[in-house]
C-alpha cells in the first residue's frame, strides 16, 4: 500500500473526527447535548486508557510475558467495580470543587497552594513524555511495517522524521481540537465525542484481527486453545510480586494519570455515569484483551523469527493479503495513539498554563490594566505552547531513548511516575490531617525516587545516567545505586522503583502531615473534601432548591427577628422583581440567605437548617457536631454577656446605693449642723438678751438675781450640748475607752433611779421593780450602762403624761443576755415616731421640758451597740417602753 | 412705741422672757404664745401692731403660720417679724418668700430687736 494512500487515509480519517468533534460541539452549545453526554459516551471516552500500548504492545506484552499484560487490565477493572469508596469520592469532589485537572485537585485540596500545583503539573508532564513517545514509537512502526511490506517498494524516509511529521501533526490536530474556546469547566464536548468514536473504531479492529486470527489464520477456538497449549505462553511461570505490583500500579495509574482523570472527572457530566462505567468499561477492557492471546500465539507461530510481537496486529493481516483488515488495524492503532495524545496534551496544557504561565504572566504583569479578553488570549496562547511543549517532550523522549524499547515497558515507567501521585491524593480525600507540608515532601520525594531509579535509567546504561552511576552508585556509594538502593538486589528494576517511591513516598507523606499543621484554608479545604458526602451541594452551592420560601421565611423569622427577616426577603424579592415579601428561592438567593443567617447561628448551622428545608439533603453527625459547637459557642457568649450584664447591674445598684448613701449622708449632714446650730444659738440668744439687760438696766435684786440664774442654767446646757456631741462623736466611731467592771444590777437600777429624780423633781413618780430577780452581776462598763438607765429613766419622767406616772422595771434572763424593759404608764410614743426616737435631735416635744438637745436615746444606742448590746422602743405595751439588752457574760 | 400691742410667738421661755422685758420697757403691751397652736385665732382677736415669730416651734414650722396669716384678708398687711436661731441665708430668703416683713437671726443685740419692732411698728418696712 502506497505510503501517500496511507497518510491519505490518515487525514481523512482525522477529518472526520474533527467533523464529529465539531457537531458534537454544536450541539452542545445549542443546548442539545442529548446523547453525546449518555453514560456510552462516558464509558468509551474511558478508553484512551487503552492506548497504542494496549493496541500494539499487549500483544507483545503477551508474547514476551505470557499472562502478565492482563495486569495492566486488572488494575483498572478493580478500581472500577469498587468505583464506590473511591471513584465516586473523586468524580464528587471534582464537580463539587470545580476541579480542572489533578493538579487543581492537590492544589486545591491542600490550601489551594499553587506550588503543590506546580510540583504535580511538572510530575505529570515529565511522566506523560515517555508515554507520548511511546504513541510516536507505535505509530511510526506501524508506518514502518505498511512499507517494509508493500511489494512496490517504497522506502519510510526516515522513521526519525515520520515521529516528528507525526508530532507536529498532533500538535496541530490537539490545538484544533482542544484550545478553540475556553471553558471555565475545561469540559470538551467535541473531543469527548471524538475519542468516544476513535474508541469504537479501535474495539472494533482489534475484535475484527482476533477473529481473523482465530477463523481465518487458525482452525477456529479449539485450534487456537491447541496452538496456546503448545506455546512458551502455556509454560509461562506466575511470578507473584510483579502481579500484585503491576496490578496495584495499573490501579493507582487509572486514578492519576491526568488524562484519565480528565476524562474521568473534569469531563464528567454525571455522576451516574460513573454506575454505568463500573461494569461497561471492565466489559470493554475485557473485548480489548479478548484476542490479545490468540493473536500473539498465532503470531508467533507463523511469523519470521525475529519479527517485532508488538506489531502482530498489523503484520498477520499483512502476511494474510488481508490489506483493508490491516488498513483497519492501522486506523484502530492510530486512533489509540491520536485519543491518548490529544486528551493527554490538552489535560497536561491545562495544567501547565493554570499553574504555572498564568501565575508567572500575571505576577509580571502586576500593576498594569488587566482586561478579560487579555487574559483569555494569554491563556489559549499558553494552552497552545504548552501542547506544542508537552509534543516536543515526547518527541525529544523518543529520539533520545532510540525508539527501540518495548512499548510495555515505556508505558509502566510512565505509570510508576504518575502513581506518585496516589498517596496525596487519596490521603487529601479520606484523611482531614493530611497537611500540603506532608503532600509536598511524599510528591518530591516519590518523584525523585521514581526519576533517580527509573525515568533516568530508561535512556540506558550511559545515557543520561553513565555507566559507572548504575553500577557503582553516585560517588562510588553503593547503596544509592539507582536499581540497588540500600543494598537491595535482585529486584526488578520497575518493582524496585515502584516499591522505593511509594514506600518513601507514602511514609514521608504521613510523617510530614504529622509533624505539621494545616492552616486555615487548608483545615476547611480538607473538610470539604473528605466530608464531600455529608455536604448536600458542595460547599458554597445550592444547585438543587426545593425550598420554599414561605418555610425559608418563617425560619428566617425566628433567628434574624422578624423585622429584619422581613426586610431582607422583600429586598430580595424586590431584586427578582417580585412584590411582597417571599423571592423565587433560586440557588442564588439560597446562597445569599444562607450566608446571613450565617452571622446570626454559625456556618455550619445555617447550613443545616437550609438544608433540611431545600429537602433531599440529610443533615450528617458532621453538621451537627458543628452546630452543637456553634450552639455551645453562642450559649456560652450568651452566658459572658448575660454574667457581665448581672455585674455591671450590681456595680450599677451599688453605685446608686453608694450615691443614695451619700445624698443621705449629706442631707443628714446639713440637718445636723442646722440642728446644731439652733441648739447653740436658742440657749446663745437668752445669754446675749439677759446679759445686755443686765448691763444696761438699774434692776430690782429679785430680777437681777432671776436673770443671772437663767445666764447660768443657759451655759450649763450649751455645756452639757457639746458634752453630748463629743459623747456621740466618740461613741459612734467605736474609739471609746470602755472600761468594764462588774456590778450588781440592782445597783445600777437604783442608781439610776435616784439620779433621775433631779428630772422634774416636782412631779409624782413612782418606779415600779421586783428586787428579787435584778440581783445579778453584769460584766460592763458599769458606767456607761448607768448612763443608759438614768436616760431612759429621766425621759419617763419627763415625758410621762399620766396623771399618776409610774414607770415598771422588769429584768429576766434570756438565752446569753439579760433584757430589762422599761415600762410607763403614759401615752408613748407615737407610732410613725417610733422610728425616730434614736435618731440625733429627734426630740419630739418642746424643748421647755427637755432641757436636753434631743440626742439622749442617740447617745443610748450607741453606747448599747459599744457593750454589745441594744435598746429598743416595744412598740404595744401601753405607755412608753424601751427595752435593754445585754450580754450576761462579757465579750471577749 | 408706746401703746403699741405685740404678739410674740416663742417657744423658748427665757428668750420669750427676754423679748418680753425688753418691749414692756418701752412701754410695748406683749402678748406671748409658746406654740403655734392656736396663733391665728390669737391674731384675729388680739389685733397686733405687730408680730414678732419664732422660725422654729416644736408643734409647726413658724412659716406656715406665716404663710397662713397672709392668706386671711385682715392679716394679710401686718407686720411680722421673723426670728431664727438657724441663721442660714436660706431660711432669712425662705421668710421673705413667705411673707415675713423683717429677719432677725439668733441671737442679737437687744437694741437692734428694738429697732426693728419700732421700724414695723411705725408701719414702715
Amino acid at each position: 500500500m502506497p505510503f501517500n494512500i496511507l497518510v491519505a487515509v490518515s487525514l481523512l480519517y482525522v477529518v472526520v473526527l474533527f467533523g464529529v468533534a465539531f457537531v458534537a460541539e454544536q450541539r452542545a452549545r445549542g443546548g442539545l447535548a442529548g446523547w453525546l453526554r449518555s453514560p456510552l459516551v462516558y464509558t468509551l471516552s474511558l478508553s484512551i486508557y487503552c492506548t497504542a500500548w494496549t493496541f500494539y504492545g499487549a500483544v507483545g506484552y503477551a508474547a514476551r510475558s505470557g499472562l502478565e499484560f492482563l495486569t495492566i487490565y486488572l488494575g483498572p477493572t478493580l478500581v472500577f467495580v469498587g468505583w464506590w469508596w473511591v471513584l465516586r469520592k473523586l468524580v464528587r469532589i471534582g464537580r463539587a470543587q470545580r476541579v480542572t485537572s489533578i493538579a487543581d485537585l492537590i492544589s486545591s485540596r491542600y490550601g489551594k497552594s499553587n506550588f503543590l500545583g506546580v510540583v504535580v503539573t511538572l510530575m505529570a508532564v515529565l511522566a506523560a513524555t515517555p508515554y507520548i513517545a511511546l504513541q510516536l514509537q507505535s505509530v511510526t512502526l506501524s508506518f514502518a511495517v505498511f512499507a517494509s511490506d508493500t511489494p512496490e517498494g517504497w522506502a519510510l524516509p526516515d522513521q526519525g522524521a515520520t515521529a516528528l511529521w507525526l508530532a507536529a501533526g498532533l500538535t496541530l490536530f490537539t490545538i484544533l481540537f482542544g484550545t478553540r474556546n475556553l471553558d471555565a469547566n475545561e469540559r470538551h464536548h467535541g473531543i469527548v465525542m471524538a475519542i468516544a468514536v476513535e474508541a469504537v473504531v479501535k474495539l472494533v479492529a482489534l475484535l475484527a484481527v482476533g477473529i481473523f486470527v482465530v477463523w481465518g489464520v487458525a482452525g477456529g477456538v479449539s485450534d487456537i486453545l491447541a496452538r496456546i497449549d503448545a506455546s512458551p505462553i502455556a509454560d509461562w511461570n506466575l511470578k507473584p510480586g510483579r502481579w500484585a505490583g503491576l496490578t496495584f500500579v495499573s490501579a493507582a495509574a487509572i486514578l492519576t494519570l491526568p488524562r484519565m482523570f480528565q476524562v474521568m472527572v473534569v469531563e464528567n457530566a454525571d455522576e451516574r455515569h460513573v454506575a454505568t462505567a463500573s461494569w461497561a468499561f471492565p466489559l470493554y477492557l475485557m473485548l480489548m484483551s479478548l484476542f490479545v492471546v490468540p493473536i500473539a500465539v498465532v503470531g508467533l507461530d507463523i511469523m519470521p523469527a525475529g519479527s517485532n510481537p508488538d506489531l502482530f496486529v498489523l503484520t498477520i493481516p499483512l502476511s494474510a493479503g488481508a490489506g483493508k483488515l490491516a488498513l483497519l488495524a492501522f486506523l484502530g492503532g492510530f486512533s489509540s495513539a491520536t485519543s491518548m495524545v490529544i486528551v493527554a496534551a490538552i489535560a497536561l496544557a491545562t495544567m501547565v498554563s493554570n499553574h504555572i504561565v498564568t501565575p508567572l504572566w500575571l505576577a509580571l504583569r502586576v500593576g498594569s490594566a488587566r482586561a478579560p479578553g487579555d487574559v483569555r488570549g494569554i491563556v489559549l496562547m499558553s494552552r497552545r505552547l504548552s501542547i506544542g511543549a508537552v509534543l516536543a517532550l515526547g518527541y525529544t523522549y523518543y529520539h533520545l531513548s532510540g525508539g527501540s524499547a518495548a512499548l510495555a515497558a515505556i508505558g509502566l515507567i510512565s505509570f510508576v511516575g504518575a502513581a506518585q501521585v496516589l498517596p496525596a491524593m487519596l490521603g487529601g480525600i479520606y484523611w482531614r490531617g493530611a497537611t500540603h507540608v506532608g503532600a509536598a515532601i511524599g510528591l518530591i520525594t516519590g518523584f525523585a525516587i521514581w526519576l533517580y531509579c527509573l525515568f533516568l535509567p530508561s535512556f540506558g546504561s550511559g545515557g543520561l545516567i553513565s555507566a559507572g552511576v548504575m553500577a557503582e552508585g553516585p560517588f562510588g556509594i553503593g547503596w544509592l545505586r539507582p536499581q540497588a538502593l540500600f543494598g537491595i538486589t535482585g529486584l526488578d528494576p520497575l518493582l524496585h522503583a515502584l516499591f522505593w517511591s511509594m514506600l518513601l513516598n507514602t511514609s514521608t507523606f504521613l510523617i510530614g502531615s504529622l509533624a505539621s499543621f494545616p492552616g486555615p484554608m487548608e483545615r476547611l479545604q480538607g473538610v470539604a473534601f473528605v466530608n464531600i458526602f455529608d455536604q448536600s451541594s458542595g460547599p458554597g452551592g445550592w444547585t438543587r432548591s426545593a425550598a420554599e420560601a414561605e418555610d425559608l421565611l418563617s425560619m428566617s423569622q425566628r433567628i434574624l427577628g422578624a423585622e429584619e427577616a422581613q426586610r431582607f426577603f422583600q429586598a430580595q424579592a424586590a431584586a427578582q422583581g417580585k412584590l411582597g415579601f417571599l423571592p423565587d428561592p433560586t440557588p442564588d438567593f439560597v446562597a445569599r440567605l444562607e450566608r446571613q443567617l450565617a452571622g446570626s447561628v454559625g456556618a455550619a448551622t445555617a447550613h443545616a437548617m437550609i438544608a433540611q428545608l431545600s429537602g433531599g439533603a440529610t443533615v450528617s453527625v458532621q453538621d451537627l457536631i458543628a452546630v452543637a459547637g456553634e450552639a455551645q459557642q453562642i450559649k456560652e457568649y450568651s452566658a459572658q454577656l448575660e454574667a457581665k450584664s448581672d455585674e455591671l447591674a450590681r456595680t450599677a445598684r451599688a453605685l446608686r446605693e453608694a450615691n443614695d448613701k451619700l445624698t443621705e449622708l449629706s442631707v443628714q449632714k446639713d440637718a445636723f449642723l442646722s440642728q446644731i446650730s439652733h441648739e447653740l444659738r436658742t440657749p446663745m440668744t437668752s445669754i446675749r438678751a439677759f446679759s445686755e439687760i443686765l448691763m444696761e438696766a438699774d434692776l430690782p435684786d429679785e430680777m437681777r438675781t432671776k436673770y443671772a440664774g437663767i445666764i447660768h442654767d443657759e451655759t450649763r446646757r450649751l455645756t452639757r450640748l457639746l458634752d453630748d456631741l463629743l459623747d456621740l462623736s466618740v461613741l459612734e466611731n467605736r474609739r471609746v475607752q470602755l472600761n468594764i467592771g462588774v456590778a450588781n444590777l440592782h445597783d445600777l437600777l437604783s442608781k439610776a433611779v435616784t439620779a433621775a429624780s433631779n428630772t422634774r423633781p416636782d412631779r409624782a413618780f413612782v418606779v415600779q421593780r421586783d428586787a428579787a430577780s435584778e440581783h445579778m452581776p453584769v460584766f460592763t462598763d458599769t458606767d456607761r450602762l448607768l448612763q443608759v438607765f438614768i436616760n431612759i429613766v429621766s425621759n419617763a419622767r419627763k415625758y410621762c403624761d399620766a396623771e399618776r406616772a409610774v414607770l415598771r422595771v422588769e429584768v429576766k434572763k434570756r438565752g446569753r443576755n439579760v433584757e430589762i424593759d422599761f415600762i410607763d404608764n403614759g401615752s408613748g410614743i407615737p407610732k410613725k415616731s417610733q422610728a425616730l426616737i434614736f435618731e440625733k435631735f429627734a426630740r419630739l416635744t418642746d424643748t421647755s421640758h427637755a432641757g436636753g438637745a434631743g440626742l439622749g436615746l442617740a447617745i443610748c444606742r450607741e453606747i448599747m451597740a459599744n457593750l454589745g448590746g441594744s435598746i429598743d422602743y416595744l412598740p404595744g405595751q401601753g405607755g412608753a417602753a424601751f427595752r435593754v439588752r445585754l450580754p450576761l457574760k462579757r465579750a471577749s | 412705741m408706746r401703746g403699741k400691742h405685740i404678739v410674740l410667738i416663742e417657744d423658748e421661755p427665757n428668750i420669750a422672757e427676754a423679748i418680753s422685758f425688753i418691749l414692756s420697757r418701752e412701754g410695748v403691751r406683749v402678748t406671748h404664745s409658746a406654740s403655734g397652736a392656736g396663733a391665728l385665732a390669737l391674731l384675729q382677736t388680739a389685733h397686733p401692731d405687730v408680730l414678732v415669730l419664732d422660725l422654729m416651734l416644736p408643734d409647726r414650722s413658724g412659716l406656715e403660720i406665716l404663710a397662713e396669716l397672709r392668706a386671711v384678708p385682715a392679716l394679710a398687711a401686718l407686720p411680722v417679724l421673723m426670728l431664727t436661731a438657724r441663721g442660714q441665708h436660706r431660711d432669712r430668703e425662705a421668710a421673705e418668700r413667705a411673707g415675713a416683713s423683717a429677719f432677725l437671726a439668733k441671737p442679737f443685740a437687744n437694741a437692734d430687736l428694738l429697732a426693728a419692732v419700732r421700724g414695723l411698728a411705725r408701719g414702715g418696712a
